[in-house]
Protein backbone atom coordinates (compact mmCIF):
# COMPACT_ATOMS: atom_id res chain seq x y z
CA UNK A 1 0.00 0.00 0.00
CA UNK A 2 0.77 3.80 -0.73
CA UNK A 3 0.39 6.05 1.84
CA UNK A 4 0.47 9.67 2.06
CA UNK A 5 0.58 11.57 5.05
CA UNK A 6 -0.17 15.14 5.93
CA UNK A 7 2.15 16.07 3.03
CA UNK A 8 2.89 19.71 2.57
CA UNK A 9 5.28 20.61 -0.03
CA UNK A 10 6.68 23.95 -1.13
CA UNK A 11 8.63 25.19 -4.30
CA UNK A 12 11.23 27.54 -3.79
CA UNK A 13 10.79 27.52 -0.17
CA UNK A 14 8.22 29.79 -1.27
CA UNK A 15 4.63 28.51 -2.82
CA UNK A 16 3.20 26.01 -1.14
CA UNK A 17 1.75 23.32 -3.30
CA UNK A 18 0.25 20.89 -0.97
CA UNK A 19 -0.93 21.59 2.68
CA UNK A 20 -1.41 18.52 4.21
CA UNK A 21 -2.68 15.73 1.59
CA UNK A 22 -3.06 12.53 3.32
CA UNK A 23 -4.52 9.24 0.96
CA UNK A 24 -4.32 5.68 0.49
CA UNK A 25 -3.53 3.61 -2.11
CA UNK A 26 -4.39 0.08 -1.58
CA UNK A 27 -2.56 -2.74 -3.31
CA UNK A 28 -4.56 -4.23 -6.49
CA UNK A 29 -6.89 -0.86 -6.60
CA UNK A 30 -6.94 2.14 -9.31
CA UNK A 31 -7.07 5.53 -7.21
CA UNK A 32 -7.87 8.38 -8.85
CA UNK A 33 -7.35 12.36 -7.92
CA UNK A 34 -9.08 15.05 -9.50
CA UNK A 35 -8.56 18.64 -9.88
CA UNK A 36 -8.17 21.61 -11.57
CA UNK A 37 -4.86 23.53 -12.82
CA UNK A 38 -2.63 23.77 -10.22
CA UNK A 39 -4.44 22.24 -7.53
CA UNK A 40 -1.47 20.12 -6.70
CA UNK A 41 -1.67 17.07 -8.95
CA UNK A 42 1.53 16.92 -10.74
CA UNK A 43 3.45 18.01 -7.63
CA UNK A 44 1.40 15.07 -5.27
CA UNK A 45 3.38 12.65 -7.92
CA UNK A 46 6.50 14.19 -8.19
CA UNK A 47 6.75 13.83 -4.65
CA UNK A 48 6.07 10.19 -4.95
CA UNK A 49 8.56 9.58 -7.79
CA UNK A 50 11.38 11.44 -6.33
CA UNK A 51 11.55 14.01 -8.85
CA UNK A 52 10.62 17.34 -6.74
CA UNK A 53 14.14 18.51 -6.77
CA UNK A 54 14.05 19.06 -10.34
CA UNK A 55 11.46 21.85 -9.84
CA UNK A 56 13.31 22.97 -6.93
CA UNK A 57 10.42 21.62 -4.83
CA UNK A 58 10.97 20.08 -1.46
CA UNK A 59 8.78 18.17 1.14
CA UNK A 60 8.70 20.74 4.12
CA UNK A 61 6.63 17.82 6.59
CA UNK A 62 4.39 14.91 6.02
CA UNK A 63 5.62 11.74 4.63
CA UNK A 64 5.54 9.60 1.67
CA UNK A 65 5.51 5.43 2.14
CA UNK A 66 5.50 2.19 0.29
CA UNK A 67 4.81 -0.71 2.69
CA UNK A 68 7.04 0.10 5.21
CA UNK A 69 9.26 1.63 3.15
CA UNK A 70 9.63 5.96 3.57
CA UNK A 71 9.35 7.24 -0.31
CA UNK A 72 10.53 11.04 0.39
CA UNK A 73 14.11 11.63 -0.11
CA UNK A 74 14.91 8.85 -2.50
CA UNK A 75 15.66 9.42 -5.79
CA UNK A 76 13.74 8.40 -9.04
CA UNK A 77 16.02 5.80 -9.84
CA UNK A 78 15.90 4.04 -6.31
CA UNK A 79 11.79 4.85 -6.61
CA UNK A 80 11.92 2.82 -10.10
CA UNK A 81 13.48 0.27 -8.59
CA UNK A 82 11.31 -0.35 -5.38
CA UNK A 83 8.05 -0.77 -8.14
CA UNK A 84 6.64 2.83 -8.60
CA UNK A 85 7.23 4.40 -12.06
CA UNK A 86 5.40 7.34 -13.55
CA UNK A 87 3.79 7.72 -16.55
CA UNK A 88 5.16 11.67 -17.13
CA UNK A 89 2.53 14.29 -18.48
CA UNK A 90 2.20 15.06 -21.93
CA UNK A 91 3.63 11.37 -22.95
CA UNK A 92 6.90 12.80 -22.84
CA UNK A 93 8.00 9.45 -25.15
CA UNK A 94 11.56 10.02 -26.96
CA UNK A 95 10.36 11.21 -30.12
CA UNK A 96 14.29 10.45 -31.90
CA UNK A 97 14.06 6.91 -30.37
CA UNK A 98 12.27 4.20 -32.03
CA UNK A 99 9.43 2.44 -30.11
CA UNK A 100 11.91 -0.37 -29.33
CA UNK A 101 14.26 1.50 -28.17
CA UNK A 102 11.40 3.67 -25.58
CA UNK A 103 10.83 0.42 -24.49
CA UNK A 104 14.27 -0.47 -23.97
CA UNK A 105 14.74 2.68 -22.04
CA UNK A 106 11.75 2.18 -19.70
CA UNK A 107 13.21 -1.38 -18.92
CA UNK A 108 16.21 -0.27 -17.68
CA UNK A 109 15.50 -0.04 -14.16
CA UNK A 110 15.06 -3.71 -14.40
CA UNK A 111 17.93 -5.94 -13.97
CA UNK A 112 16.12 -9.11 -13.97
CA UNK A 113 16.35 -10.57 -17.92
CA UNK A 114 13.34 -12.89 -17.27
CA UNK A 115 11.15 -10.59 -16.05
CA UNK A 116 11.94 -7.69 -19.02
CA UNK A 117 10.90 -10.30 -21.78
CA UNK A 118 7.67 -10.93 -19.47
CA UNK A 119 6.96 -7.67 -19.56
CA UNK A 120 7.79 -6.79 -23.22
CA UNK A 121 5.46 -9.72 -23.69
CA UNK A 122 2.63 -8.07 -21.97
CA UNK A 123 3.25 -4.82 -23.56
CA UNK A 124 2.88 -6.19 -26.77
CA UNK A 125 -0.18 -8.07 -25.86
CA UNK A 126 -1.90 -4.64 -24.41
CA UNK A 127 -0.68 -2.36 -27.47
CA UNK A 128 0.01 -4.92 -30.33
CA UNK A 129 -0.15 -1.21 -32.44
CA UNK A 130 3.37 -1.06 -30.57
CA UNK A 131 4.49 -4.24 -32.34
CA UNK A 132 3.86 -3.05 -35.22
CA UNK A 133 5.86 -0.36 -35.44
CA UNK A 134 8.89 -1.61 -32.72
CA UNK A 135 10.96 0.08 -35.42
CA UNK A 136 9.81 3.62 -36.17
CA UNK A 137 10.54 6.41 -34.49
CA UNK A 138 8.27 7.35 -31.35
CA UNK A 139 7.84 10.99 -32.80
CA UNK A 140 6.25 9.88 -36.19
CA UNK A 141 3.35 7.55 -33.61
CA UNK A 142 -0.20 9.32 -33.36
CA UNK A 143 -1.17 10.79 -29.95
CA UNK A 144 -3.12 8.01 -28.96
CA UNK A 145 -0.16 5.47 -29.65
CA UNK A 146 2.63 8.04 -27.99
CA UNK A 147 0.25 7.33 -24.85
CA UNK A 148 0.07 3.65 -25.63
CA UNK A 149 4.24 3.89 -25.57
CA UNK A 150 4.26 5.83 -22.80
CA UNK A 151 2.62 3.40 -20.57
CA UNK A 152 4.36 0.42 -22.38
CA UNK A 153 7.43 2.18 -21.50
CA UNK A 154 6.45 2.23 -17.85
CA UNK A 155 5.56 -1.24 -17.84
CA UNK A 156 8.76 -2.39 -18.83
CA UNK A 157 9.98 -1.75 -15.21
CA UNK A 158 7.29 -4.60 -14.11
CA UNK A 159 5.77 -1.65 -11.37
CA UNK A 160 4.07 -2.77 -8.34
CA UNK A 161 2.48 0.86 -8.78
CA UNK A 162 1.74 2.49 -11.75
CA UNK A 163 1.43 6.54 -12.03
CA UNK A 164 -0.14 8.08 -14.39
CA UNK A 165 -0.12 11.90 -14.87
CA UNK A 166 -3.02 12.71 -17.18
CA UNK A 167 -3.17 9.92 -19.48
CA UNK A 168 -6.40 11.70 -21.58
CA UNK A 169 -4.41 15.22 -22.27
CA UNK A 170 -4.82 16.10 -25.61
CA UNK A 171 -6.58 12.86 -26.76
CA UNK A 172 -9.79 12.34 -28.71
CA UNK A 173 -12.62 11.08 -26.54
CA UNK A 174 -12.83 7.42 -28.51
CA UNK A 175 -8.94 7.20 -27.60
CA UNK A 176 -9.59 8.48 -24.21
CA UNK A 177 -11.81 5.93 -23.73
CA UNK A 178 -9.45 3.01 -25.20
CA UNK A 179 -6.95 4.24 -22.56
CA UNK A 180 -9.60 4.03 -19.62
CA UNK A 181 -10.35 0.26 -21.02
CA UNK A 182 -6.15 0.11 -20.44
CA UNK A 183 -5.73 1.41 -17.14
CA UNK A 184 -8.85 -1.42 -15.85
CA UNK A 185 -6.68 -4.30 -18.01
CA UNK A 186 -3.73 -3.29 -15.78
CA UNK A 187 -5.07 -3.23 -12.98
CA UNK A 188 -6.89 -6.81 -13.67
CA UNK A 189 -3.12 -8.20 -13.50
CA UNK A 190 -2.17 -6.61 -10.69
CA UNK A 191 -0.85 -3.29 -10.95
CA UNK A 192 -2.28 -0.71 -8.21
CA UNK A 193 -2.81 2.86 -10.68
CA UNK A 194 -2.45 6.35 -9.35
CA UNK A 195 -4.22 8.16 -11.94
CA UNK A 196 -4.55 11.51 -11.99
CA UNK A 197 -6.82 13.75 -14.54
CA UNK A 198 -9.00 16.19 -15.61
CA UNK A 199 -11.10 14.19 -16.74
CA UNK A 200 -13.29 13.09 -14.26
CA UNK A 201 -15.57 11.09 -16.59
CA UNK A 202 -13.09 9.08 -17.62
CA UNK A 203 -10.88 8.77 -14.06
CA UNK A 204 -14.24 8.14 -12.17
CA UNK A 205 -15.55 5.28 -14.69
CA UNK A 206 -11.67 3.09 -14.18
CA UNK A 207 -11.41 4.33 -10.28
CA UNK A 208 -12.17 2.07 -7.16
CA UNK A 209 -11.96 5.19 -4.85
CA UNK A 210 -11.21 9.30 -5.74
CA UNK A 211 -10.09 12.08 -3.77
CA UNK A 212 -10.62 15.85 -5.37
CA UNK A 213 -7.74 18.27 -4.70
CA UNK A 214 -8.22 22.12 -4.40
CA UNK A 215 -5.58 24.19 -4.12
CA UNK A 216 -3.08 21.77 -2.28
CA UNK A 217 -5.92 20.66 -0.01
CA UNK A 218 -8.25 17.30 -0.66
CA UNK A 219 -11.78 18.89 -0.86
CA UNK A 220 -13.28 15.35 -0.84
CA UNK A 221 -13.12 11.70 -1.14
CA UNK A 222 -14.98 8.45 -1.18
CA UNK A 223 -15.62 5.65 -3.42
CA UNK A 224 -15.69 6.35 -7.18
CA UNK A 225 -19.07 5.46 -7.77
CA UNK A 226 -20.67 7.98 -4.69
CA UNK A 227 -18.12 11.02 -5.79
CA UNK A 228 -19.51 10.97 -9.23
CA UNK A 229 -23.15 11.18 -8.14
CA UNK A 230 -22.19 14.28 -5.86
CA UNK A 231 -23.71 17.08 -6.44
CA UNK A 232 -20.10 18.69 -6.32
CA UNK A 233 -18.47 16.91 -8.49
CA UNK A 234 -21.06 17.11 -10.96
CA UNK A 235 -21.19 20.12 -11.38
CA UNK A 236 -17.54 21.09 -11.38
CA UNK A 237 -15.70 18.33 -13.22
CA UNK A 238 -18.69 16.50 -15.01
CA UNK A 239 -20.21 19.00 -16.40
CA UNK A 240 -24.15 18.29 -15.75
CA UNK A 241 -25.14 21.93 -14.20
CA UNK A 242 -27.80 22.30 -12.35
CA UNK A 243 -30.79 24.18 -13.69
CA UNK A 244 -29.47 27.74 -11.71
CA UNK A 245 -26.31 27.74 -13.24
CA UNK A 246 -27.57 26.76 -16.52
CA UNK A 247 -30.10 29.66 -16.24
CA UNK A 248 -27.68 32.02 -15.53
CA UNK A 249 -25.30 30.61 -18.71
CA UNK A 250 -28.53 30.99 -21.20
CA UNK A 251 -29.48 34.65 -20.05
CA UNK A 252 -25.67 36.17 -20.03
CA UNK A 253 -25.47 38.52 -23.29
CA UNK A 254 -24.23 36.27 -25.93
CA UNK A 255 -21.82 37.47 -28.37
CA UNK A 256 -22.19 37.19 -31.60
CA UNK A 257 -20.28 36.49 -35.13
CA UNK A 258 -20.44 39.76 -37.20
CA UNK A 259 -18.66 41.12 -39.60
CA UNK A 260 -15.03 42.83 -38.29
CA UNK A 261 -14.91 46.15 -39.25
CA UNK A 262 -11.84 48.82 -38.12
CA UNK B 1 46.68 13.56 -59.80
CA UNK B 2 49.29 11.45 -56.99
CA UNK B 3 49.63 14.61 -54.72
CA UNK B 4 45.93 14.95 -54.87
CA UNK B 5 44.98 11.52 -53.68
CA UNK B 6 48.27 11.73 -51.34
CA UNK B 7 46.78 14.69 -49.64
CA UNK B 8 43.88 12.89 -50.08
CA UNK B 9 44.40 10.64 -47.78
CA UNK B 10 46.42 11.95 -45.65
CA UNK B 11 43.08 14.76 -44.56
CA UNK B 12 41.36 11.33 -44.33
CA UNK B 13 44.01 9.93 -41.79
CA UNK B 14 43.88 13.26 -39.84
CA UNK B 15 40.47 13.68 -40.40
CA UNK B 16 39.69 10.11 -38.19
CA UNK B 17 41.86 11.27 -35.34
CA UNK B 18 39.54 14.30 -35.18
CA UNK B 19 36.61 12.72 -35.49
CA UNK B 20 37.89 10.31 -32.46
CA UNK B 21 38.26 13.61 -30.64
CA UNK B 22 35.30 15.80 -31.27
CA UNK B 23 33.25 12.47 -30.88
CA UNK B 24 33.89 12.42 -27.06
CA UNK B 25 33.00 16.46 -27.36
CA UNK B 26 29.91 15.25 -28.59
CA UNK B 27 28.97 12.64 -26.20
CA UNK B 28 30.17 14.87 -23.04
CA UNK B 29 28.05 17.23 -24.57
CA UNK B 30 24.81 14.48 -25.09
CA UNK B 31 25.27 13.40 -21.62
CA UNK B 32 26.37 15.95 -19.32
CA UNK B 33 25.21 19.11 -21.47
CA UNK B 34 28.41 20.66 -21.19
CA UNK B 35 30.96 21.98 -24.04
CA UNK B 36 34.06 20.39 -22.79
CA UNK B 37 37.48 22.69 -23.46
CA UNK B 38 39.19 21.08 -21.64
CA UNK B 39 40.11 18.23 -24.33
CA UNK B 40 43.41 20.19 -25.36
CA UNK B 41 44.89 19.08 -21.71
CA UNK B 42 43.34 15.61 -21.88
CA UNK B 43 44.73 15.10 -25.42
CA UNK B 44 48.27 16.19 -24.21
CA UNK B 45 47.91 14.39 -20.89
CA UNK B 46 47.47 11.25 -23.02
CA UNK B 47 50.80 11.64 -25.42
CA UNK B 48 52.59 12.45 -22.50
CA UNK B 49 51.71 9.70 -20.41
CA UNK B 50 52.49 6.97 -23.34
CA UNK B 51 55.57 8.67 -24.15
CA UNK B 52 56.65 8.92 -20.58
CA UNK B 53 55.34 5.62 -19.55
CA UNK B 54 56.63 3.67 -22.87
CA UNK B 55 60.32 3.74 -21.28
CA UNK B 56 59.78 1.85 -18.10
CA UNK B 57 56.95 -0.38 -19.19
CA UNK B 58 57.49 -0.91 -23.01
CA UNK B 59 55.15 0.29 -25.96
CA UNK B 60 52.06 -1.80 -25.43
CA UNK B 61 51.64 -1.60 -21.63
CA UNK B 62 52.31 2.41 -21.99
CA UNK B 63 49.25 2.83 -24.31
CA UNK B 64 46.80 1.22 -21.77
CA UNK B 65 48.26 2.90 -18.58
CA UNK B 66 48.14 6.03 -20.89
CA UNK B 67 44.50 5.33 -21.77
CA UNK B 68 43.94 4.70 -18.24
CA UNK B 69 45.48 7.65 -16.78
CA UNK B 70 43.27 10.04 -19.69
CA UNK B 71 39.81 8.46 -18.58
CA UNK B 72 40.61 8.73 -14.97
CA UNK B 73 41.34 12.31 -15.23
CA UNK B 74 38.11 12.78 -17.67
CA UNK B 75 36.30 10.68 -14.57
CA UNK B 76 37.40 12.83 -11.63
CA UNK B 77 36.82 15.73 -13.39
CA UNK B 78 33.02 14.63 -14.08
CA UNK B 79 32.79 13.44 -10.71
CA UNK B 80 34.37 16.24 -8.58
CA UNK B 81 32.83 19.13 -10.82
CA UNK B 82 30.36 18.55 -13.41
CA UNK B 83 28.35 16.07 -11.57
CA UNK B 84 28.06 18.36 -8.14
CA UNK B 85 27.21 21.79 -11.04
CA UNK B 86 24.56 19.60 -12.63
CA UNK B 87 21.86 21.64 -13.97
CA UNK B 88 24.35 24.97 -13.38
CA UNK B 89 23.88 27.20 -16.74
CA UNK B 90 25.59 26.03 -20.07
CA UNK B 91 28.38 28.64 -20.14
CA UNK B 92 29.44 27.97 -16.44
CA UNK B 93 30.17 24.45 -16.61
CA UNK B 94 31.85 25.58 -20.17
CA UNK B 95 33.90 28.02 -18.33
CA UNK B 96 34.77 25.63 -15.63
CA UNK B 97 36.52 23.07 -17.90
CA UNK B 98 38.13 26.04 -19.27
CA UNK B 99 39.76 26.53 -15.91
CA UNK B 100 40.33 23.00 -15.57
CA UNK B 101 42.28 22.71 -18.66
CA UNK B 102 44.33 25.85 -17.56
CA UNK B 103 45.44 23.74 -14.51
CA UNK B 104 46.48 20.52 -16.65
CA UNK B 105 47.66 22.17 -19.29
CA UNK B 106 50.29 24.62 -17.16
CA UNK B 107 51.38 21.39 -15.41
CA UNK B 108 52.07 19.57 -18.23
CA UNK B 109 53.69 22.14 -19.88
CA UNK B 110 56.03 22.39 -17.11
CA UNK B 111 56.91 18.85 -17.16
CA UNK B 112 57.49 18.90 -20.53
CA UNK B 113 59.89 21.71 -20.52
CA UNK B 114 61.74 22.41 -23.24
CA UNK B 115 62.45 18.95 -24.19
CA UNK B 116 60.39 17.06 -27.07
CA UNK B 117 59.21 13.55 -25.93
CA UNK B 118 58.80 11.06 -28.25
CA UNK B 119 56.52 7.78 -28.51
CA UNK B 120 58.74 5.00 -29.60
CA UNK B 121 56.54 3.61 -31.94
CA UNK B 122 57.66 0.51 -33.29
CA UNK B 123 56.00 1.32 -37.04
CA UNK B 124 58.49 3.96 -36.74
CA UNK B 125 58.87 6.56 -39.82
CA UNK B 126 58.46 4.83 -42.56
CA UNK B 127 56.03 5.50 -45.51
CA UNK B 128 53.63 3.40 -46.87
CA UNK B 129 53.08 3.30 -50.96
CA UNK B 130 50.86 2.27 -53.22
CA UNK B 131 52.43 3.60 -56.58
CA UNK B 132 53.80 7.33 -55.72
CA UNK B 133 50.74 7.49 -53.08
CA UNK B 134 52.37 7.39 -50.27
CA UNK B 135 51.01 7.86 -46.65
CA UNK B 136 53.39 7.31 -42.99
CA UNK B 137 52.89 4.35 -41.48
CA UNK B 138 51.73 5.83 -38.36
CA UNK B 139 48.40 7.49 -40.05
CA UNK B 140 48.20 4.95 -42.34
CA UNK B 141 47.72 2.22 -38.87
CA UNK B 142 45.89 5.61 -37.36
CA UNK B 143 43.33 5.03 -40.04
CA UNK B 144 43.10 1.29 -39.20
CA UNK B 145 42.35 1.45 -35.47
CA UNK B 146 39.74 4.30 -35.54
CA UNK B 147 37.84 2.59 -38.03
CA UNK B 148 37.74 0.28 -35.87
CA UNK B 149 37.36 2.06 -32.71
CA UNK B 150 34.42 4.41 -34.58
CA UNK B 151 32.55 1.08 -35.14
CA UNK B 152 32.63 -0.22 -32.40
CA UNK B 153 31.69 3.41 -31.03
CA UNK B 154 28.29 3.65 -33.24
CA UNK B 155 27.57 -0.02 -32.38
CA UNK B 156 27.93 1.21 -28.88
CA UNK B 157 25.60 3.83 -29.03
CA UNK B 158 22.73 2.18 -31.36
CA UNK B 159 22.82 -1.06 -30.08
CA UNK B 160 23.83 -0.95 -25.86
CA UNK B 161 21.89 -0.17 -22.93
CA UNK B 162 24.34 2.74 -22.46
CA UNK B 163 23.89 4.37 -25.97
CA UNK B 164 19.75 3.81 -25.11
CA UNK B 165 20.06 5.66 -21.92
CA UNK B 166 22.38 8.03 -23.18
CA UNK B 167 20.51 9.45 -26.16
CA UNK B 168 17.24 8.94 -23.62
CA UNK B 169 18.56 11.40 -21.11
CA UNK B 170 19.72 13.41 -23.77
CA UNK B 171 16.79 13.68 -25.27
CA UNK B 172 14.61 14.16 -22.12
CA UNK B 173 16.76 13.96 -18.85
CA UNK B 174 13.47 14.49 -16.35
CA UNK B 175 11.83 11.35 -17.92
CA UNK B 176 14.45 9.77 -18.40
CA UNK B 177 15.14 9.63 -14.77
CA UNK B 178 11.66 8.59 -14.25
CA UNK B 179 12.10 5.51 -16.08
CA UNK B 180 15.05 4.55 -13.66
CA UNK B 181 18.28 5.66 -15.43
CA UNK B 182 21.02 7.09 -13.70
CA UNK B 183 22.17 10.44 -15.04
CA UNK B 184 25.30 10.31 -13.16
CA UNK B 185 26.63 6.72 -14.59
CA UNK B 186 25.34 8.10 -17.75
CA UNK B 187 27.46 11.35 -17.92
CA UNK B 188 30.78 9.68 -15.77
CA UNK B 189 30.82 6.74 -18.74
CA UNK B 190 30.87 9.27 -21.27
CA UNK B 191 33.57 11.00 -19.71
CA UNK B 192 35.67 8.10 -19.17
CA UNK B 193 34.65 6.92 -23.09
CA UNK B 194 35.86 10.37 -24.35
CA UNK B 195 39.07 9.94 -22.23
CA UNK B 196 39.70 6.95 -23.90
CA UNK B 197 39.20 8.13 -27.39
CA UNK B 198 41.65 11.24 -26.84
CA UNK B 199 44.17 9.12 -25.36
CA UNK B 200 43.97 6.74 -28.59
CA UNK B 201 43.53 9.83 -30.97
CA UNK B 202 47.20 11.39 -29.12
CA UNK B 203 48.91 8.57 -29.62
CA UNK B 204 49.05 8.73 -33.46
CA UNK B 205 48.96 12.04 -33.33
CA UNK B 206 52.04 12.81 -31.97
CA UNK B 207 53.74 9.98 -34.35
CA UNK B 208 55.05 10.95 -37.91
CA UNK B 209 55.09 13.10 -39.38
CA UNK B 210 54.78 15.13 -36.26
CA UNK B 211 57.83 15.53 -34.43
CA UNK B 212 56.74 14.25 -30.84
CA UNK B 213 54.76 15.37 -28.07
CA UNK B 214 54.86 19.37 -27.68
CA UNK B 215 52.58 21.25 -26.25
CA UNK B 216 51.69 22.11 -30.10
CA UNK B 217 49.81 18.85 -29.44
CA UNK B 218 47.11 20.73 -27.28
CA UNK B 219 45.99 22.69 -30.47
CA UNK B 220 45.28 19.63 -32.45
CA UNK B 221 42.41 19.54 -30.10
CA UNK B 222 41.04 22.90 -30.53
CA UNK B 223 40.94 21.85 -34.40
CA UNK B 224 39.27 19.16 -33.29
CA UNK B 225 36.52 21.49 -31.94
CA UNK B 226 35.17 22.77 -35.08
CA UNK B 227 34.81 19.20 -36.41
CA UNK B 228 32.38 18.70 -33.50
CA UNK B 229 30.72 21.65 -34.34
CA UNK B 230 30.11 21.55 -38.07
CA UNK B 231 28.86 18.46 -37.54
CA UNK B 232 25.94 19.55 -35.29
CA UNK B 233 27.30 19.47 -31.42
CA UNK B 234 24.86 16.59 -30.43
CA UNK B 235 25.36 14.24 -33.58
CA UNK B 236 28.05 11.53 -33.54
CA UNK B 237 27.67 11.16 -36.98
CA UNK B 238 27.98 14.56 -37.62
CA UNK B 239 31.37 14.61 -35.54
CA UNK B 240 32.56 11.86 -37.72
CA UNK B 241 31.49 13.73 -41.03
CA UNK B 242 32.80 17.30 -39.17
CA UNK B 243 35.81 15.60 -38.27
CA UNK B 244 37.06 13.93 -41.79
CA UNK B 245 35.58 17.60 -43.67
CA UNK B 246 38.35 19.55 -41.16
CA UNK B 247 41.17 17.25 -41.78
CA UNK B 248 40.97 16.86 -45.81
CA UNK B 249 40.33 20.95 -45.72
CA UNK B 250 43.47 20.98 -43.75
CA UNK B 251 45.43 18.61 -45.61
CA UNK B 252 44.91 19.97 -49.14
CA UNK B 253 45.17 23.52 -47.91
CA UNK B 254 48.77 22.46 -46.64
CA UNK B 255 49.90 20.75 -49.99
CA UNK B 256 48.92 23.60 -52.11
CA UNK B 257 50.02 26.08 -50.04
CA UNK B 258 52.47 26.96 -53.32
CA UNK B 259 49.30 27.50 -54.96
CA UNK B 260 48.11 29.75 -51.54
CA UNK B 261 50.86 32.05 -50.86
CA UNK B 262 48.91 34.92 -51.82
CA UNK B 263 46.99 33.96 -48.03
CA UNK B 264 50.14 33.51 -46.16
CA UNK B 265 52.24 30.65 -45.12
CA UNK B 266 51.10 28.15 -42.54
CA UNK B 267 47.33 29.02 -43.77
CA UNK B 268 46.38 25.45 -43.31
CA UNK B 269 46.51 25.92 -39.44
CA UNK B 270 43.32 27.94 -39.86
CA UNK B 271 41.29 25.92 -42.45
CA UNK B 272 39.22 24.61 -40.00
CA UNK B 273 38.18 27.42 -38.62
CA UNK B 274 37.31 28.74 -41.81
CA UNK B 275 35.41 25.42 -42.71
CA UNK B 276 33.55 25.79 -39.94
CA UNK B 277 32.16 29.71 -39.93
CA UNK B 278 31.36 28.90 -43.55
CA UNK B 279 29.19 25.67 -43.19
CA UNK B 280 27.78 27.73 -39.80
CA UNK B 281 26.97 30.59 -42.39
CA UNK B 282 24.72 28.16 -43.95
CA UNK B 283 23.78 25.93 -41.35
CA UNK B 284 23.30 27.30 -37.89
CA UNK B 285 23.10 23.85 -36.03
CA UNK B 286 25.58 22.04 -38.19
CA UNK B 287 25.13 19.78 -40.70
CA UNK B 288 23.43 17.27 -38.46
CA UNK B 289 22.90 18.96 -34.97
CA UNK B 290 19.17 19.35 -33.69
CA UNK B 291 17.65 22.51 -34.61
CA UNK B 292 16.51 24.16 -30.90
CA UNK B 293 20.14 23.69 -29.62
CA UNK B 294 21.15 27.12 -30.41
CA UNK B 295 20.95 28.05 -26.35
CA UNK B 296 24.64 27.41 -26.13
Amino acid sequence: MLSIDALHVTYGGAVQALRGVSMEIPDGEVVAVLGSNGAGKSTLLRAISGTLRLHRGRVDSGSVRFGDDQLSGRDPAQTVRMGLVQVPEGRRIFGRLTVEENLRAGGMGNRDKAAKARARDRVYELFPVLQERSGQRGALLSGGEQQMLAIGRALMASPKVLLLDEPSLGLAPRIIGQIGEVIAEINRQGTSVLLVEQNATMALGVADRAYVLDVGEVSLSGPAAELSRSDEVQRLYLGHGSDETAAVTASAPRRTLSRWTA
Amino acid sequence: MTQFLSLLLNGISLGVLYALIAMGFVIIFKASEVVSFMHGSLLLLGAYSIARLSGPLGFFPAILVGMLITATAAFIVERLIINRLRGAPVISLAIVTIGVDIILLTELIRRLGSDILNVPHPWGGESFRIGNVGLSQNRLIAILVAAVLIALFFAAFKYSNWGIAMRASAEDGETAALMGIRQGQVSALAWVVAGVLAAVAALFLVGSPTPGVTPAAYAVALRAFPAAILGGLDSVGGALVGGLLIGIAEALAAGYQDQLLFLGRGFSAVVPFIVMIAVLLFRPSGLFGTRELTRV
